[in-house]
This record gives C-alpha cells, structure tokens and sequence, in this order.
C-alpha cells in the first residue's frame, strides 16, 4: 500500500494539500472563534461587564435606590463620564479624550479595570488618571507621562499613574464613529471627587451600568430603567446587544462561524473529488491485481479496507499538515485581532477536539469520494477482473454532429472526444477551477468593496476635514465664530438629536443628522455613488435601518425625542438610501429644529479647512470653550485603512495560496491521470513522428480547454460568491457594496492560469521521460 | 569478447544499388533492475532500395530491438546505424523524431490506433504533418478500407484495424515501412489478407519493407531473410522465388 502511494506521490500530495487547506481553515476559525468566545466570556465575568447601560443629564445618586429596586436587578452602579478635548505633544490635532469616574475606595462594582502596567489611583491626588492600553501604546505614553485635558475650557495637566484595559473598550471606537482610532480616542479614568468637582457633578452622575439576576429579562429592565431615568436627560438605556464595542466583536464570532463552516466545506468537496478520480484511476490499474487477490479468497470488505486505509493515511497527513498550518495561521489572526480587539490576554489555543472533529470530517468526505470506485472494485467477479478493460469506444462529439468538424484538427477532435467520454470528469474539473477562480475573485473583492466604501462615504458623503461637536446645543451664530477661524474654507452646520425610532413594535435607538439640504460637506451619496436629494421635510432612512424597523417609504415613524423636552412626534420616511456604515437617519437641519420646536439650534459643524493651516486651527480649537470635541477625519481614515489594508492583504495571501493549491490540485492531477490513461496513445503519437511539443499540446490541450472554459464560468461564480458575501455581512454596522474592480476579475483569471500552466509544465516532463519503446509492447 | 564465427558474414550484394541502411557491429545492452541484458551482440546489416526483407527469429533473438533502432526509436550502445546520410546511433531527439516523421512508417502487433479518432482521422493525423503525404482515402483504399474510413477502431475487426494501421504507415510515403510481427494478434486468414497488402506497398510504392516476425512460413514472401539468434545475425538467404501472401500456410 504505501508503495502504492509512493508511486502517485504527487497526486497524493495535491489531495492532502487541498485536504489541508480545508483542515487549516477549519482549525483556524473554529480554534479562534473558542478562544475568543471563551477569553470573552471570562473576562466579562471576571471583570464585571454590564448588562445595562444609560447615559442621562445628571442624576442624583439618591435615583440609585429605586434604581436597585427594579426586579431582575442585582446591581447598579453610578458613574461620571464626560467627553473632552486632549492636547497631546505627539499630535497636532486634539484628541477625544473620555474620561470615566472611579469610586474613590475599592473597586469598581462594574467595568473593573485590568492594570497593565503602573499602580492604581491613590484617594485623594488629583491630576492623577489610568489610561487605556490602546492609547498609551499608539503615543507611546507610559506611567508618569503627562497630558492636557481641555475640561469646562480649562486646561488641566493629567498625570498617567497605569495603564488599563476595560471589558467595555475591547473593541474601541468612539459611539458615532465608524472607525477605531487608538491615537484619536483615550479612555481615561479618574477619582470620583475629582471628575466631580470639575465638571459640577457632586452628588450627582450621568451614567449608569447595571447588571442582571441570571434569567432576568435586560428587555424589561430597559423599559423600567427608561422610566425611571428620563426625567433625568437619558439618551435611552439599552441592553449587551446595542453597547457598540460588545457589537463589534458579536458581528466577528459570527464571521468566525461563518469561515469556519463555510471554507472547509469547499476545500473537502475538491478533496473528495480528486480523491474520486485518483483512487479510480488506482483501482483502474490494479484490476487484475484486485481479481487475483479475490481469486485467492479475500473477501470485498478485506479488498475495500485495503484502499480506505490508503485513503486514511491521505487523511491523517492532510489533518497534520492542516492543523500545523490551521494553527499558525490561528497565531497570525490572533496578533491581528488583538490590534483591534484589546483583551488582556488573547491566547490561541488549540483544542485537540476540534482538531479530531477535523481528521473525522476529512476521513469521511474523502471516503465519500474514494468509496464509488472502490465498491466497483469489490464487485467485480475475479475472473472479469482479470481481463483487461474493454476498449474504449468513442463516437464524433456533439460540436462534430452538427458539423463543425472541418474547423478541428484530429489532435482537437482528440481533446474534445476524451472530454466527452468521460463529461462527468471534465464538467467536474472545470467546476474546482472555476472555483479557484471564484475564491480569488471573493479574496479581491473584500478589498475592492471595503475601499470603494471608504472611499465613497469618507471622500463622496462626508467632505469636511474636521467635525465640531459643541458640548451644548448653540445658537446657529456660532457658525460665523467658527468661519473666521485659521484656514477654515467653508463651514457648515448641523443638528443631531439623540431619538428612539418606533414603528410598531420595533424600535432602535439612534441620532437623527440635521444637515443642510444643499449643504457640500455632509451630502447623501447612496452605493451607486449617485447624490440623493434631502426633501424639504420628512426623513431618509438608511435601507438597513428601514429594513430593521420594518417601515417603507410614504410610513410614519414615530420619533421619541431623548434630550430636552423629550417630545414625541410623528415623521413621515420620505426617502431610503443605500449607505454602507452604520444605521443613520437624515433629515433637513431647519426642519429638525422645526420639529423640535426650537431656534436654529446646531449641535456641531464640518469644516472643510485649508490642509497648510490645519495645526494653527488645531491649536485654536484645543483651547476653545464650549467645544467638546474634534473629529479629524483624514487621520482617521488614513490609519484605519492602513490597518485594514495590512489585513485584507494577508486574507487575501491566505486566499492566493488555497487557491493556487485548488487549481494546482486539480490540473496536475488531471493530467496526471490522463497521461497514465493515454501514456500508449502518448507513445504511439511519438513513435509516429510527433515531436514532444506536440504531443504535450494534445495532452495539455484538454487541461487548456477545461481552464479556458473554467475561467469566464469563475469569474461569475465569484460574482455570485461576493453577492451571497455581500448579503451575508448586510449588517446593521456595515455593508458591502457589491463592487468588483475589473482588476480583480483579471488577477484571478492570470493567477489561475499560472497554476494551470505551471503544473502542466510539471507533468510535460513526463512526457518527455515516456518510454516509446516498453509502451508500445504491451497490450494494454 | 566477439565470437568471430557470428560476428561477421559476408555482406551480400545488394540487389539495387546503393544501400538505405548501413549497420555496423550494432550491440544494444538494456539494464533491467540489477539485470543487464544484452540484446544485440554486434550486428552488420544493410537494406536496400524497394527490397521487402524478412527478419526471422525467436522471441528473445533481439529482432524487435534491431527493428526499434532501424525505426530511431533506440540508440544502439555501441556500433554505428546510418539512413541515408543520417546518423541514427547518435542520442538526437530532433533528428530521429524528424526520421521518424518523415522517412519511417511502423506497423505493430497491436496496432497501436488512436480509439477516439476514426480510420480516416488515424491516417489524417500523419498527414497532416508529414512533408509529401497522399490523402487518408487514398491510404485507406490502398489497404483496402475505401468503405470504412469513418469507423472508429472499436467498430472494426483486428485485421481493419491493422490494415489502417498500414495506411497510417504509408499514408506519409515513407522510405521505409517498418512492421514489427503485423500478424502477431490475428488469425491465419486476415493475417494473410494483411500481410498481402504489406506485399501491394513495396511492389507498388517500392517501399523498402522489413518484416519481424517468428513465423517462418511470411519469409517465402521476401527478397532477402536474416535470420536472427540470440542478439547476432545467424544467417541470411535469398529468395530467388518469391510466394505472394495468399500462397501462404500456417
């Protein structure tokens, strides 16, 4: 038997390589996705993660009491959290920085930090602050540094005691944005008196994290919570599911679950394929060995263990090789997640059950392939078997019948004959490569639709350089301060209100963007990059958002207001667009000041900035009152698509390899079983005068017919691939436009066929090694 | 080690002139395993223009790799094979597959067609390449199968299928037609009825013609019969009558 698999190693090799892949993507995803499910699991149980949160106004602590009372409470506490400028050494720009009270003894109830490095607060020592990982790692900040926070127009210096990590900042990204920025965003914690005393909060709090008995519904708590706290200026409790960094990393387990399902499946399908016609072509060449053995009296089941253990050993060196790759690659993927997934530790690790739930999937599709043609071997009555096979027998192809004949020559006719005596083998061929075409395809495509998106909403939509957010909403005036600031081209106002979006049962929580209906910097560009005018009145509703409440154009929403007044209103879906990022609602800014029955208020403003001045209107803002944030957007867009970048290359290297490996699978083993096949027709045309390069055409004709048909079948089989990607990640956070550069679709193509040519070239060499003389003797 | 008894026999003249062929003291050695076998043990021979020879001997004679290297299919170890001015005994593949394409047509036991393709596609398949062929159907009536071109191999008998062999052969007019045991797989009759056409070619084509074979009985059809033993030339006659095919018994 092993002399067996010594003789078509390199068959074998390709089966356990495509095996592999499968095993390695198989590991990979589901080892990851344990690890990371069971590291979050544990560290939001040991740590303390909420189950409920709430941002108010300002509440007294007394609110506290009855907050406990409600059933299905265990805890609550009370925190102070404020947003404010940071002005760092580092970066011209200022920085949001999110500072978040600590109790002034013990530790926190909920949200306990994780000490990286440093000492915690000591009571009592103002200036001092515990920062966040991500944030001190992007400026490389360490204990002892010190920081300029812009708190109520003041400067105040900071000091950096240690350094933390939290459960609520595992994904960190700034509720609003959709890009993480580590430089642009820190998450600070300070003493309670202190964070008090500064921002007039004493007695008092503004955020609130609860957690539940276990089996208490977070639904009901929410409601009750809302009730409570809405006289106090609550934007709106909410559960797990909406807190955005808890959001993030649900939506990539789920993913995770997805690859690890998914990939796999694909890979072990091809595996079973060419597992199929190798062992059938095996069998073909053993028939008489085969018959003489059941001549001798072994039995079929004895004769079918014989080959199944070949098909075993296979599987066992598919499994180890994919475990070995599945568990560097799981290593590689864990330093990538750990960039934006911040846990204090993230280890991978293997499980030896997934790993044996691997070798069992593998053993058992490969078995599927290999047992067709070893229970025709176990049926053959011995004396059947002991003659050769019958002859072929062929007739003119389809194309021929209707009369095309005269086009080919009788090498094509060749080609085209052998292809569709055997149309199972050549449909099934072409279909893997296609398929290694369409995995490239799906590998470019993320890429294409990520950048395409980015490029869209960050360069077509939003076309301001700096977003203002004032700490309070102001007067529509401030805009005219604000034009006359250093570098500032153009300035445009805008209104958003915190809102709860109802329509019947449904419901999300959410800010409405008041813009100005010709404004320039923030316009509504939908996924075709086609400008959607705002109407006068009424809202546009991402599609996404629409789906998820259920409403259509011409419906009413119902609006509850979740600052000021807290009014309830009516508002009818004017217009849906098709946007990737997040789940927004538009309305025209006067419209939104109508509806909320107030002057021209603004909340914030963009402002497209001349790029030589920005550090003199950096410095300018840092220090400027009643300004309580600055969104840079270029600085944002640039690093997270650096970062996205650096990945998406090395999924789609991953992708490029299993690819390569697919069609390199497929084609050598093809040719290598039509050579075996044919070696005497092979000879015969070399006998008669046919050089090498010409029989090599015949012989590698059929792999280039099957590839050239393959490719443009490929290429829209990764279009259908993206499609069902695209649909498959329609998710309230993102979308994927279904956008393919024609450079994809040509990479995929030329990739593909250098893994056929090369692999055809591999076996041309055995053509030239054929033996004219020993094949002609025998009859077959 | 030569045994001067075998080695060399007086070369007899050639019935026209110049001769095709020139093999001098041809050995061939074949490494089998951890075996060496020694197939051709030094062998002087000549052919010539239009002469149908018969190679006669046992299996193991070293007939068949006397003929493979006549063919280009095999360079001998030692000694010298030329055709014409060509140098068969040199390792050159371009040049023995350019003989092998434009000069040599071979028949063989098996006749050795390609099943996917027709009777007519099987011949068209050499002329297509070769410098000065006739066209299939000629080839095909010349054997005899005018009626059968469009059959495919699986379609016809062994002697249909080893007369398109000859047709595949001759179709390129070839210099020489090379048959190695053409009836080997075929019972008396169509074996007669194949060896006939044989016989039609060289008389009307004027192809020189070299028949292996161990049935004694074709070498009352030749010009000249060589004899072979164990890898030497054990004797060579002429047939001062020659008995078409269909006179033939065995």
């Amino acid at each position: 038997m092993l002399r067996d698999l010594w003789q078509m190693r390199g068959q074998a090799l390709a089966i356990c390589m495509v095996m592999a892949c499968g095993v390695a993507a198989f590991v990979m995803s589901l080892n990851m996705l344990h690890s990371l499910e069971s590291t979050q699991e544990r560290y939001y149980e040991d740590y303390q993660f909420p189950d409920v949160f709430a941002h108010l106004k300002r509440a007294p602590k007394s609110l506290l009491e009855q907050l406990v009372e409600i059933p299905g409470v265990s805890q609550a506490q009370a925190r102070i959290v404020e947003d404010v400028c940071l002005d760092l050494p580092t970066l011209p720009e200022p920085a949001v920085g999110r500072l978040i009270s600590l109790p002034e003894r013990g530790e926190a109830m909920m949200n306990r930090l994780y000490l990286r490095r440093g000492r915690w607060l000591e009571p009592g020592r103002t200036e001092e602050v515990l920062a966040n990982e991500a944030f001190t790692d992007a400026h490389g900040l360490h204990p002892g540094d010190r920081l300029v926070a812009i708190i109520n127009g003041r400067r105040q210096d900071l000091r950096i005691v240690g350094v933390v990590l939290s459960p609520e900042y595992i994904y960190q990204i700034r509720p609003g944005d959709m890009l993480p920025d580590a430089k642009r965003f820190g998450v600070l914690w300070m003493n309670e008196a202190d964070l008090a005393a500064a921002f007039d909060m004493e007695g008092a709090f503004n955020d609130l994290t609860l957690r539940i008995m276990p089996g208490a519904s977070a639904q009901e708590v929410v409601r009750r919570v809302d009730r409570l706290a809405s006289d106090y200026g609550s934007a709106g409790a909410y559960g797990r599911e909406d807190q955005v960094s808890n959001v993030f990393i649900i939506n990539e387990l789920r993913q995770l679950r997805s690859m690890a399902l998914i990939v796999p499946i694909i890979f072990l399908s091809v595996a079973a394929f060419l597992m199929n016609i190798v062992i059938t072509r095996l069998i073909g060449t053993q028939r008489e060995q085969v018959a003489t053995l059941k001549a001798f009296g072994y039995g079929r089941l004895e004769i079918g263990w014989h080959y199944l253990k070949m098909v075993l050993v296979l599987v066992a060196v598919g499994t180890a090789i994919g475990t070995a790759a599945g568990a560097w690659m799981g290593s590689g993927l864990t330093a990538l997640y750990t960039r934006f997934f911040h846990f204090p530790v993230l280890r991978y690790s293997l499980d030896p059950q997934v790993i044996g739930l691997g070798f069992l999937i593998c053993a058992v599709s490969a078995s599927l392939g290999a047992v067709g043609a070893v229970r025709r071997a176990m049926r053959q009555p011995p004396a059947e078997a002991m003659r050769p096979e019958p002859p072929q027998s062929f007739r003119p192809t389809l194309v021929e019948r209707l009369g095309l004949q005269r086009f080919f020559s009788p090498a094509l006719r060749m080609i085209l004959r052998q292809m569709e005596r055997r149309p199972m083998r050549a449909v099934l061929s072409a279909v893997v490569i296609a398929l290694a075409v369409a995995i490239l395809v799906v590998g470019d495509f993320a890429s294409d639709a990520v950048q395409y998106s980015l490029d869209t909403h960050f360069l077509l939509a939003q076309r301001q350089d700096v977003t203002v957010l004032f700490a309070e909403p102001n007067e529509g005036r401030v805009v005219y301060d604000l034009t006359h600031l250093p570098g500032v081209r153009c300035c445009e106002s805008f209104r958003n209100v915190p809102v709860r979006l109802r329509f019947g049962p449904r419901s999300r929580r959410m800010g409405i963007q008041g813009v100005a209906q010709q404004g320039e910097l923030n316009r509504l560009i939908d996924n075709q990059q086609h400008r959607i005018a705002l109407p006068a009145e009424g809202l546009v509703l991402s599609r996404k958002l629409a789906e998820v409440l259920g409403v259509r154009v011409g419906d009413s929403l119902t609006v509850e207001v979740l600052e000021g007044t807290r009014p309830v209103r009516e508002i009818l879906v004017a217009d849906l667009l098709e946007d990737f990022l997040g789940m927004n609602a538009y309305m025209e800014r006067s419209a939104l000041n109508r509806l909320m029955r107030e002057g021209p208020l603004v909340s914030g403003a963009y402002l497209a900035v001349d790029s030589a001045r920005m550090d003199e209107l950096y410095a300018k803002l840092k220090n400027c009152p009643g300004v309580a944030v600055v969104v840079v957007k270029a600085a944002a867009l640039k690093s997270f698509k650096d970062t996205i970048a650096e990945n998406l290359l090395v999924f789609k290297s991953f992708l490029v390899v299993f690819a390569c490996i697919i069609a390199f699978g497929v084609v050598y083993n093809s040719v290598r079983i039509t050579l075996a096949e044919r070696a005497r027709e092979l000879a015969t045309l070399r006998v008669i005068g046919f050089t090498r390069a010409e029989v090599s055409r015949i012989l590698l004709g059929e792999l280039a017919v099957l590839t050239v048909v393959a490719i443009p079948g490929g290429l829209w089989f990764g279009y259908v691939l993206a499609k069902l990607d695209t649909m498959a990640n329609d998710t309230e956070l993102f979308r994927l436009p279904l956008w393919i550069e024609p450079s994809t679709y040509g990479f995929a193509a030329v990739v593909t066929l250098l893994a056929a040519l090369v692999s055809g070239l591999i076996v041309r060499r055995q053509i030239d090694r054929l033996d004219l003389v020993s094949v002609l003797k025998s009859k077959e | 080690m030569i045994d001067t008894s075998t080695a060399i026999l007086p070369a007899l003249d050639g019935p026209r002139g110049q001769s095709v062929f020139q093999a001098r003291g041809i050995t061939k050695i074949y490494r089998m395993g951890e075996v060496q076998v020694q197939a051709l043990r030094g062998v002087d021979l000549e052919l010539y223009p239009s002469e149908f020879v018969v190679l006669l001997g046992p299996s193991g004679s070293g007939k068949s790799t006397l003929l493979n290297i006549l063919g280009g299919l095999d360079v001998p170890t030692s000694g010298t094979v030329r055709y014409k001015d060509k140098d068969l005994s040199a390792e050159d593949d371009t040049l023995l597959t350019g003989y092998r394409r434009n000069h040599v047509g071979f028949v063989f036991q098996f006749y050795n067609l390609i099943p996917s393709l027709t009777a007519r596609e099987n011949v068209a398949l050499i002329t297509e390449i070769a410098a000065n062929p006739m066209t299939p159907e000629e080839a095909l009536r010349l054997v005899g199968l005018g009626e059968r071109m469009n059959h495919f191999p699986s379609q016809m008998s062994g002697g249909e299928q080893q007369r398109v062999a000859i047709a595949r052969a001759i179709a390129k007019r070839p210099d020489v037609l090379l048959c190695d045991e053409p009836t080997g797989a075929l019972d008396v009759t169509t074996g007669i009825v194949v060896l006939d056409v044989i016989a039609r070619v060289n008389r009307e084509l004027g192809t020189t013609t070299a028949v292996i074979t161990h049935n004694s009985v074709i070498a009352d059809m030749a010009d000249r019969v060589i004899t072979l033993s164990n890898g030497r030339i054990a004797g060579q006659k002429k047939n001062s009558v020659k008995r078409s095919a269909n006179e033939l018994v065995w």
